[in-house]
């Protein structure tokens, strides 16, 4: 029996993208156990609502996150739509639409960048970076910022995207389909990758179904489980399955997420075929919210989770926030278990953690 | 499996033209839609107080009787929500971001002595009509009685 | 033209002492817990246990509403992964939450100021 030791891992760490702290309990360099602290960049959002009245909030739930900073808007918003009871234009949908996939590949990609990263394949993640930049441009030329549109409003979008720019996004995703073959290749086929990432981590579908994982984590892991088959915005619209695996290791993870990468753009060439020919953007709303709503949003990491409760006046009562790290962090330490020291990087980047907007 | 997948990709790098470009040498492109920063047509501006009232994060303020509408480019966070609620649609969004200083600072913005001088005389006139009524008014009372 | 799966949200408002046997339910018929969200409305809590169905995309939100001053039990015991949730409503609102498994003791989000969505002290 070795002796039990306990070592602080980050919030400041070469290989953590944010600030997150673990005590993991090591015996030689096995990791028994590990006790995640989070905290340290908590920014009270949420109490914002009584200062900001709910058109305002679109914009400060938006500024949740940096990377799906879309879909935390969109989120806000269809929540506080139920509430009204609005309809918004078919248009506006399919726009939410393709704007949220961009948001995910984006996403996507930087997280196989990261990966790339964590296990020291420099070449692989400057690669993934710079398909990822040209999802950046699409962004900036449509929206007008690379990684915060605001171009949400209750009852639609802000701004429209004409014929041309939709033209120029179906040829962009022909190239990055092109380029991502060749990443997809090495993050799949090659050797050494494979040898970091498959065996890794293993959580298996009764561990995470009961530690309620949610998005590619959990998919990976083989829970069919896909918030966007709800038929927000204009999934209804669209055929898609959920990409899952059964396998539950980094590679796994890893596969799953290069799939997303893949149906995000059919649903893009999907969505631009589709989108009906309006001018009208948004449906606006008379007077304050009066209601409550639980709201769920498929995000890049996983499921999100809206709760708006208004009560007639322009400020919003309560406005909660769930993001999927936050139901991943006890799928992060049950996977922890039994691990060695060395992948403990590698493997809290799997569950791709944003922790800034799990504090909020 | 297989190894050294990446390498016809890695050794193609080597000689291709970097993606990237010698900014600041360089002048960045911005896209049309960009949203850099906030600009104003002062002289078009009503001094309504829109814009301050529906700005997230507090950084705008007007000044009807100066006639200035003041900016604090550090805090602003380019959302652009006070350009959607413009009644006059005098602000507007512009290409190139705000550029770093040591110090926080607004910048304001008057209206040229012309507009002043014509909106000063609007008042004027308003206010002696509305004299002028509260003393008809008055008079009427008093004939009343 | 796809199948959308959307099914009405159940709201049921239940009393304190329910708690622990419908999430002992909830679990056995193979929901997750999805979130656990607090709000302080008219003085009273109003805590919503919200349970997920990954088949059929049900959602089941259940309903507390309790004085500031009661106390309630910890989930942790059947649903382990509660204790984030329940360590952020202690430490964010005060809701009084005994027998946390693993208790942060307002640790988990490193704040100056205590309660800061709670009560204010009149």
């Amino acid at each position: 029996m070795a002796k039990k030791s306990v070592i602080p891992y980050g919030p400041q760490h070469p290989v953590l993208p944010e600030p997150i702290h673990l005590d993991l309990v090591v015996e030689d360099e096995k990791v028994v156990e590990a006790i995640p602290s989070i905290g340290f960049i908590h920014r009270g959002l949420e109490s914002l609502v009584d200062k900001r009245d709910f058109n305002q909030m679109t914009y400060v739930a938006e500024r949740t996150c940096g990377i799906c900073s879309f879909q935390h808007g969109m989120g806000y918003c269809e929540a506080v739509e139920h509430i009204f009871g609005v309809e918004i234009p078919e248009r506006a949908k399919f726009l939410r639409t393709i704007w949220a996939e961009l948001g995910r590949m984006h996403s996507h990609l930087l997280w196989l960048g990261l990966l790339a990263d964590g296990f020291g394949f420099e070449n692989l993640f400057y690669q993934c970076w710079r398909i990822r930049e040209k999802i950046l441009d699409m962004q900036e030329m449509t929206s007008g910022g690379r990684l915060i549109f605001s171009v949400n409003t209750i009852g639609g979008v802000l701004k429209d995207i004409p014929a041309d720019m939709l033209r120029t996004i179906l040829s962009t995703i022909d190239e990055v389909e092109a380029e991502l073959k060749t990443v997809q290749k090495t993050f799949l086929n090659d050797y050494t990758v494979q040898t970091r990432l498959k065996g890794v981590g293993v959580l298996t579908q009764d561990q995470a179904h009961d530690l309620g994982c949610a998005g590619p984590f959990g998919r990976a892991s083989g829970i069919n489980t896909d918030m966007r088959k709800l038929g927000y915005a204009a999934y209804p619209y669209i055929d898609f399955e959920p990409i899952i695996s059964s396998d539950g290791d980094s590679y796994a993870r890893c596969e799953c997420r290069i799939g997303e990468l893949f149906q995000s753009m059919d649903i893009l060439r999907q969505a631009i075929a589709k989108i009906p020919n309006e001018t009208d953007l948004a449906t606006p709303v008379k007077g304050n919210p009066n209601g409550e709503y639980f709201m769920r949003v498929e995000q890049p990491r996983g499921e999100a989770v809206y709760y708006v409760k208004a009560n007639g006046k322009p400020y919003v009562e309560r406005l909660r926030i769930r993001t999927p790290t936050f139901a991943n962090l006890p799928g992060l330490c049950e996977m922890l278990k039994n691990t060695e020291l060395a992948d403990i990087g590698l493997l809290i980047l799997t569950i791709d953690p944003c922790i800034s907007c799990t504090e909020r | 499996m297989s190894v050294m997948n990446f390498a016809p990709e890695a050794l193609k790098n080597l000689f291709k033209k970097p993606v990237t470009t010698g900014y600041p040498f360089v002048p960045a492109e911005y896209p049309e839609r960009s949203r850099g920063h906030i600009e104003i047509s002062i002289d078009d501006c009503i001094s309504c107080g829109m814009c301050v009232r529906c700005c997230p994060c507090g950084t705008l303020s007007v000044d009807r009787i100066k006639g200035t509408w003041t900016i604090d480019r550090y805090d602003c966070i380019a959302c652009g929500y006070c350009v959607t609620k413009c009644p006059k649609k005098c602000l507007f969004m512009k290409q190139g971001y705000q550029e770093p200083g040591a110090e926080k600072a607004s910048v304001t913005y008057t209206k040229s002595p012309e507009v002043l001088a014509a909106e000063a005389k609007k008042r004027e006139e308003a206010a002696a009509k509305a004299a002028a009524a509260k003393a008809a008014k008055a008079a009427a009372a008093a004939e009343k009685n | 033209m796809a199948e959308v799966i959307h099914p009405e949200e159940i709201l049921e408002e239940i009393a304190a002492s329910d708690l622990l046997k419908k999430v002992m339910e909830k679990k056995k018929e193979g929901y997750r817990l999805s979130q656990i969200c607090a709000a302080l409305i008219d003085g009273k809590y109003e805590l919503s246990y919200s349970f997920a169905d990954d088949v059929s995309y049900q959602y089941i939100t259940y309903r507390l509403v309790i004085e500031t001053d009661v106390e309630i039990p910890s989930i942790t015991e059947i649903i382990p992964q509660a204790l984030f949730y329940e360590n952020e409503m202690k430490e964010l609102f005060g809701v009084k939450v005994k027998m946390i498994s693993l208790d942060y003791k307002n640790k988990l989000y490193r704040i100056r100021q205590e309660t800061p969505f709670g009560p204010k002290e009149a």
